[in-house]
């Protein structure tokens, strides 16, 4: 499908109208559905559509036995506040859609330049944009200010990219005069809209007189798209091709799949299994209270039954416990949930000691469901660059067509060998170093001061034109298609005829430029090894180049290796041909643009090799370290080089050094040399599972490639059985597969990176977590959490998720106990009652006990602190307990269960018996009753909490005395059911040694199993408590039972022997503090690889593969 | 319970930004709010079973002896009062309204009873909290009488013959009518029935203005019978009725008695044995009692405050003997000596 945009069309135009106008709207509703559509999504939830069908069941008098308003009051408060916010959220988007809609752009319309609203562009309009301007809708450039038609835009609102791109008038254009531009006419056939940013493949074909009548081809690069800024440039012109919500940043505008804890999962989990119970007591009820009916109640007289029931009478009494058990599911749990979800995500943003102070970033958590699975984390998965890395590419060593240079703190720009090379102008070396300032996209500035000031869309590109600038190759200027170098003085000019990019597929740019001196052709390559050695001419020898490579991967740094060919004439015309056809074509264009490349680049001649250094991050080694300690595997995915993701991993304690660690490598090309290599591994692995030693794998793309296709199976088992991993190489659709891979095994998976090429992975996973870093913000952008730096990791998981599992596996659990409760006593009560479904409660109280006074004291649960912050950084085996669910599960709730229906028979027992005879007035023994639930209610807090603060106080005590006054203010009221009532309570001694006796009979025996267990059989988290508070000497938690793992976890629905059987001994993983090992690659690592030469002979063999 | 330590803020010193740092927004914000950490430390839990153990004793005691001190003589005679001859069959006694349902009945004064003396009638097996006898009242026509619409939830006792029943439901419409006189020696005593009933409902629950109209006209008789001519707000027969018990078995305050009973007193009761209960097998008992600052007797507190007591400091005592016999692992000084052992069992 293809549409035709007509250029300055009119309304006589075939397409007129066609296409829809520049109205943004990311409004969910309008005015008119609203209500509906918000009820709809609200209904479309399980919990939601029970609360309506037991609402509306109370609407028939006969069965309810409260007031209807007990459950409409709180589902239409719970119904009005997600609204509210959905409706204020809509609103602000409303707001900001109109100003964007409104804003004032410059069109041409007949000819004449016009100012209108920018929500009245139509597709086919030219559009005019001056400098700093937002682009209003999707452009195709047709005239900017530059004579060369170069434009610079913004693109971080799209991208995230800060960096300024180059877009360029197609070549159709080129010429224009200004005034013509604006009688413009012609045709753009483009594809419909989509969300690709960074792909258009469409053609332009101008009418007479404009130029020729040739097809010339559009690429992204010809286009501006909607939101960017015009930067640089005075004015710019377009045709508006996408408009409104059609453009390509409006396409890709998606509603993410909202994620689920696995807490939440739990949680629904246990309402299901609250509802089985609640479905059964109903059914067991129901059928008691018939047969009561039948052969009691009819003798009773005075209840009056008739003789014939109508036909709906047995279902009458069913229905009746089914609303009066219908609060066993808390309908404040949801809403209680929503609120300390965002508080905890609040406390996220607001942390001090999670700001990158370097770059003034907070962290932010843009999910903010989620904050509980942090707790829960079982693995890590990491990218390399910018992650663990700064990111901040230093040119620092090289080798020249077999010359190593470098001095002996390993700079090669301070070293005489090559200055004096240099100085001498030794034809390799300038080469060498015009490759390093031209085959790249940096557009060199000049800042007001008169200094140059790159902007380059890589960092390695920059770090080469900055190295190449202090060795005497300055890049000066960049002039459309002609680059001015200044070499020591001599001022060398190039153009630069085609740009073949870098893809990640190609892993390689080249750049065709012809030498204004001479007029030679040439064509600079760079590119990683394996992309660029293989295409050197026959002649040369590579041999040293590979060792320079190895050896630099080696030392940790990244290598690119530089090349250069001369062309012939006729041979680039040629070749120019092919290109600019498949730069033209519309299907596989990338592809194709690809094969025609790879005919250009051959028969290198190499030039030599760079090596750049990517500082470690501060705090790396002692984050992982601290992180795998509590017990989470971290996978490194990278797409670098083999050598140098293991020398990273080493240098930051990623896997430990021979003895203790030891290194699998899977390899091969072919899928029998992988699979018997993955045997292999496997086998060293499932006998070293129960050593404590430090084995890790190491895969390569290739062979992952191979592994995920053909032995799914037993790469599985690998990934369950090993602690560590690393794979290089790989794709960004690879690491969101192993994600995949971790996930269907059933473990929480954490995916952190920073750059474009981690979206996927982050997406995938459970929680993605993105370093709003240098490689600009589409990680932070689509990931859960955005930090400064990897090190906030480490208190993101340890603090932030941990307390927040902690506070809401409370918090879940106690409003189950705090509903069963108050519902026990309910049944327990239709026993004495004739098994007629009478609620002791009234509707009142019963209302306010779910939403108010219940609600109110959990809340301030989100303060609560079972340990300090520095006692689990200290201790983070501790998490432990978290990852294995073992404050939210069956069990536990179990207890919770337990609780309750002790708690129930204490109120329930007391009450009836102090308040018998003379006494047993129906409101009085109902407030007895709930005041006892307040009171218990309000100790079970108090004896759950850990850490009291002044707002605990307040909401527990507070809460108590609210109680009292809300019920004296309803009492006062004579029309109420309860008038008199809670005045007249008050003043019986009877009712306070009642409320006193059901304290300390239902709290006493919650204390001493609770102390006993406290004290003679503490948790470890009880121990640290301990330890913390009294101020003894911390001491070494030891192991945490190992084998509980085992047990907890739910064998993977995977058909593999043994599964989750890694080794979960949690010794300290190095014997040698974190700090002495933060030295970049020095030292001892070296040895291990050494001894580990089967690791490289193998991967130099991978190589000549290639 | 100890209170550990004050404000944990030991990090927040390394801070390098001064933004008002002392403010509780801040300190809530960085959730460093200055917090009491309790530790159950077991010289706090046991004290605290003990004093509750210690607390709890003299006021079951003290709550038993209000209790005991109450005098009461409970007579049942639902089944006594049936002449002989309708033992059998019980129900068509009752039924029958031509038969005469005097009984009298003796009670002896076992000790000396001080007045007051609250005479209650005790119901037993009777649901007066039954789904649908609960409900089935009008609290507007109570108050407003035929002005109040607002009757649907009487049913099935809202009309009868077409006409409105005020007051209208099943609670008025099985109205106790058993009645009492009780006579010591040849002098009868006076009963006061006199404000048995709370004021509140009196004054703001049962209108003044509001009189029975069209009650017990049906076919259908349930329990007493209403003066027309009394407002309804000084039926107090009826507002005691109303105020539905919680329980089966449950008593109503019939009256007082305003003068002492000695001990060894003989009283003879004339009674008319008007209510059904032999239907669904419910006793009636008479009860005689005085009160106490507990109200009346009911021995269950001051059990239950000395069974929770004394478990309370059984509890602590045995607590206590852990205490010495196992050490404790956390304890400040044996923290060091921990073994490993220790901490994973």
């Amino acid at each position: 499908m293809k549409r035709f945009v007509y250029i300055n069309d009119d309304e006589s135009s075939p397409t007129h109208g066609l296409y829809c106008d520049n109205r943004i709207s990311n409004r969910k509703y309008t005015l008119f559905n609203f209500l509906p559509k918000n009820l709809m999504e609200q209904f479309s939830r399980f919990m939601n559509q029970y609360f309506l069908l037991i609402a509306c069941l109370q609407l028939w008098s006969l069965i309810t036995p409260v007031n209807p308003a007990s459950t409409w009051g709180p589902l239409i408060f719970i119904f009005a506040v997600s609204a509210t916010k959905e409706a204020w959220d809509d609103y602000n988007r409303y707001l900001s859609d109109k100003t964007a809609n409104e804003k004032q752009v410059w069109i041409v319309r007949k000819g004449i330049k016009q100012h209108i609203q920018a929500q009245d562009i139509c597709v086919g309009n030219l559009v005019w944009l001056r400098e700093n301007d937002e682009v209003p809708c999707d452009l195709v450039l047709i005239g900017t200010s530059d004579p060369q038609g170069l434009c610079y835009v913004e693109t971080a609102a799209l991208d995230g990219e800060i960096d300024l791109k180059t877009r360029v008038i197609p070549s159709a254009c080129t010429g224009i005069d200004f005034e013509l531009l604006h009688k413009i006419k012609g045709v753009i056939e483009c594809p419909n809209p989509d969300k690709d940013i960074r792909r258009l493949d469409a053609n332009l074909r101008l009418f007479p007189p404009f130029i020729d009548n040739d097809v010339c081809p559009l690429t992204i690069k010809n286009t501006i798209l909607q939101s960017c800024y015009l930067r640089n440039t005075e004015w710019a012109c377009g045709v508006a091709v996408y408009t409104g919500n059609e453009t390509k940043l409006g396409m890709s505008r998606g509603i993410p799949e909202p994620k689920l804890t696995a807490m939440d999962a739990m949680i629904d989990k246990l309402t299901g299994a609250i509802f089985v119970f609640q479905i059964v007591v109903v059914i067991v009820l129901g059928i008691a209270g018939n047969v009561w009916k039948d052969t009691e109640a009819r003798k009773q007289w005075y209840v009056l039954y008739p003789d014939n029931d109508p036909w709906y009478e047995l279902l009458v009494i069913p229905l009746r416990f089914e609303l009066l058990c219908s609060i066993m599911i808390p309908i404040s749990i949801k809403v209680s949930l929503d609120l300390v979800k965002s508080l905890y995500a609040k406390f996220i943003d607001w942390d001090r000691e999670m700001i990158d102070l370097e770059t003034d970033t907070p962290s932010h958590a843009t999910n903010t469901a989620i904050s509980e699975d942090l707790g829960q984390v079982e693995y890590i998965l990491t990218d390399k660059t910018g992650t663990l890395t700064e990111n901040k590419m230093v040119f620092k060593i090289c080798c020249i067509s077999g010359n190593f240079y470098g001095n002996e703190a390993g700079d090669a720009s301070k070293d005489k060998r090559l200055l004096n090379a240099i100085s001498s102008g030794s034809p390799d070396v300038v080469r060498f170093l015009t490759v390093m300032a031209i085959c790249n996209t940096v557009i060199p500035v000049r800042s007001k001061t008169g200094d140059i000031v790159y902007k380059a869309q890589s960092q390695d590109e920059d770090a080469l034109v900055h190295a190449a600038a202090k060795l005497n190759m300055v890049l000066t200027n960049k002039n459309g298609n002609i680059l001015e170098l200044r070499f020591n003085t001599l001022a060398i000019q190039y153009e630069v005829l085609e740009t073949l990019e870098f893809t990640s597929d190609r892993k390689r740019m080249s750049v065709v430029v012809r030498d204004c001196q001479n007029g030679n052709i040439l064509l600079l390559s760079k590119g990683a090894d394996e992309a660029i050695l293989p295409c050197a001419s026959a002649g040369q020898q590579t041999r040293i180049f590979n060792e320079a490579v190895e050896q630099y991967s080696q030392l940790g740094l990244r290598t690119l290796c530089l090349a250069w060919r001369e062309l012939k004439e006729d041979e680039y015309e040629e070749w120019s041909f092919m290109f600019r056809e498949a730069n033209s074509t519309l299907v596989d264009r990338e592809w194709r643009i690809a094969e025609v490349c790879q005919r250009l680049e051959k028969d290198l001649e190499v030039l030599g090799v760079t090596a750049i250094e990517d500082r470690l991050q501060d705090g790396v080694p002692e984050t992982i370290y601290t992180l795998r300690k509590a017990g989470i595997n971290f996978w490194m995915l990278t797409g670098d080089k083999q050598n140098t993701a293991i020398q990273i991993a080493l240098s930051c304690n990623f896997i430990s050094p021979e003895p203790k660690g030891q290194l699998l490598l899977i390899d091969g090309k072919t899928e029998e040399e992988v699979g018997r290599s993955l045997e292999r591994v496997l086998l060293t692995m499932r006998t070293t599972a129960s050593e404590p030693k430090d084995v890790a794998f190491v895969i390569d793309g290739w062979a992952l490639e191979i592994a995920l296709k053909h032995y799914w199976k037993a790469f599985t088992e690998l990934a369950i059985l090993s602690r560590t991993a690393i794979c290089c190489r790989v794709t960004p659709s690879q690491k969101a597969q192993l994600v995949q891979i971790l996930k269907s095994c059933d473990y929480r998976t954490l995916a952190i990176g920073d750059g474009g090429n981690d979206v996927r992975m982050i997406q995938q996973a459970d929680i993605g977590v993105g370093i709003s870093g240098r490689e600009g913000l589409q990680a932070a952008r689509a990931a859960d959490y955005s930090i400064g730096r990897f090190r906030f990791l480490r208190r993101l998981i340890l603090v932030h998720g941990r307390y927040s599992y902690n506070r809401t596996a409370f918090l879940s659990q106690y409003s189950f106990y705090k509903s069963l409760l108050i519902c026990f006593i309910q049944i327990f009560f239709s026993f004495i009652s004739g098994v007629s479904g009478t609620s002791l409660f009234n509707s009142v109280s019963l209302m306010a006990y779910n939403v108010f006074y219940t609600s109110i004291p959990v809340l301030v649960s989100v303060l609560d602190k079972d340990l300090s912050e520095e006692t689990v950084m200290q201790h983070p085996q501790i998490l432990f307990y978290c990852q294995a669910g073992r404050l939210l599960n069956p069990s536990t709730f179990a207890g919770w269960f337990g609780r309750s229906l002790f708690h129930a028979v204490v109120v329930f027992v007391i009450s009836i018996h102090a308040y018998a005879f003379e006494k047993s007035e129906m409101e009085e023994v109902g407030m007895v009753a709930l005041s006892g639930c307040i009171w218990l209610q309000a100790f079970v807090v108090t004896l759950e909490t850990n850490s009291f603060t002044i707002l605990q106080h307040l909401a527990i005590w507070g809460n108590l005395i609210a109680f009292y006054v809300i019920n004296w203010i309803v009492c006062a009221i004579p029309s109420s059911g309860m008038y008199t009532i809670m005045f007249r309570l008050c003043r019986q001694p009877s009712y306070w040694l009642t409320i006193l006796l059901m304290v300390a009979a239902g709290m006493g025996p919650i204390l001493a199993i609770k102390y006993f267990r406290y004290t003679y059989r503490p948790s470890k988290i009880n121990t640290l408590q301990q330890a913390e508070r009294l101020g003894g000497r911390f001491l070494s938690l030891g192991n945490i039972e190992p084998q509980q793992r085992l047990i907890e976890k739910e064998v993977a629905p995977l058909s593999i022997t043994q599964p989750k059987n890694r080794n979960p001994v949690y010794e300290p993983l190095l014997s040698d503090s974190p700090s002495t090992r933060r030295s970049f690659g020095q030292g001892t690592p070296f040895d291990f690889f050494q001894s580990q030469s089967r690791l490289s002979s193998s991967y130099s063999r991978n190589c000549k593969d290639n | 319970m100890e209170i550990a330590s004050g404000p944990s803020t030991d990090s927040s010193a390394a801070r390098t930004i001064p933004i008002d740092s002392s403010s509780i927004l801040y300190e809530f914000k960085q959730q460093n709010l200055p917090a009491c950490k309790p530790v159950l430390k077991p010289s706090y839990v046991i004290t605290t079973f003990l004093l509750l153990g210690f607390i709890f004793l003299p006021i079951g005691l003290t709550t038993l002896c209000a209790s005991r001190t109450v005098v009461e003589i409970v007579d049942r005679y639902d089944s006594e009062c049936v002449p002989g001859a309708f033992r059998g069959n019980k129900v068509s006694f009752i039924k029958d309204s031509s038969l005469p349902k005097n009984c009298s009945r003796i009670l002896k004064v076992r000790k000396h009873m001080k007045a007051p003396i609250y005479i209650y009638y005790q119901l037993d097996n009777y649901y007066q909290n039954h789904r649908r006898y609960v409900k089935s009242k009008s609290d507007q026509q109570l108050l407003h009488g035929l002005n109040s619409s607002n009757t649907g939830s009487c049913e099935p006792e809202e009309s009868n013959n077409g006409l409105p029943v005020v007051p209208c439901g099943l609670i008025a419409w099985s109205l106790f009518n058993d009645t009492y006189t009780l006579i010591r020696g040849t002098k009868k005593l006076s009963i006061n029935r006199k404000n048995i009933a709370w004021k509140s409902d009196r004054d703001s629950k049962f209108g003044k203005q509001v009189y029975p109209h069209n009650f017990q006209n049906g076919t259908l008789i349930g329990g007493g019978k209403l003066d027309p001519n009394i407002p309804l707000s000084d039926q107090e027969d009826l507002i005691v009725w109303m105020r539905t018990a919680a329980f089966p078995s449950f008593r109503k305050l019939y009256g007082r008695i305003e003068e002492d009973l000695k001990a060894d007193d003989v009283i003879v009761v004339h009674l008319m044995n008007n209510y059904n209960t032999y239907s669904f097998g419910g006793k009636k008992k008479l009860v005689l009692s005085t009160s106490s600052w507990l109200g009346g007797r009911n021995d269950f507190l001051g059990v239950a405050y000395i069974s929770v007591g004394g478990s309370s400091i059984i509890l602590s005592i045995v607590f206590l003997l852990f205490h010495i016999k196992i050490p404790r692992p956390y304890m400040g000084k044996t923290l060091s000596s921990l073994s490993r052992k220790d901490v994973s069992s």
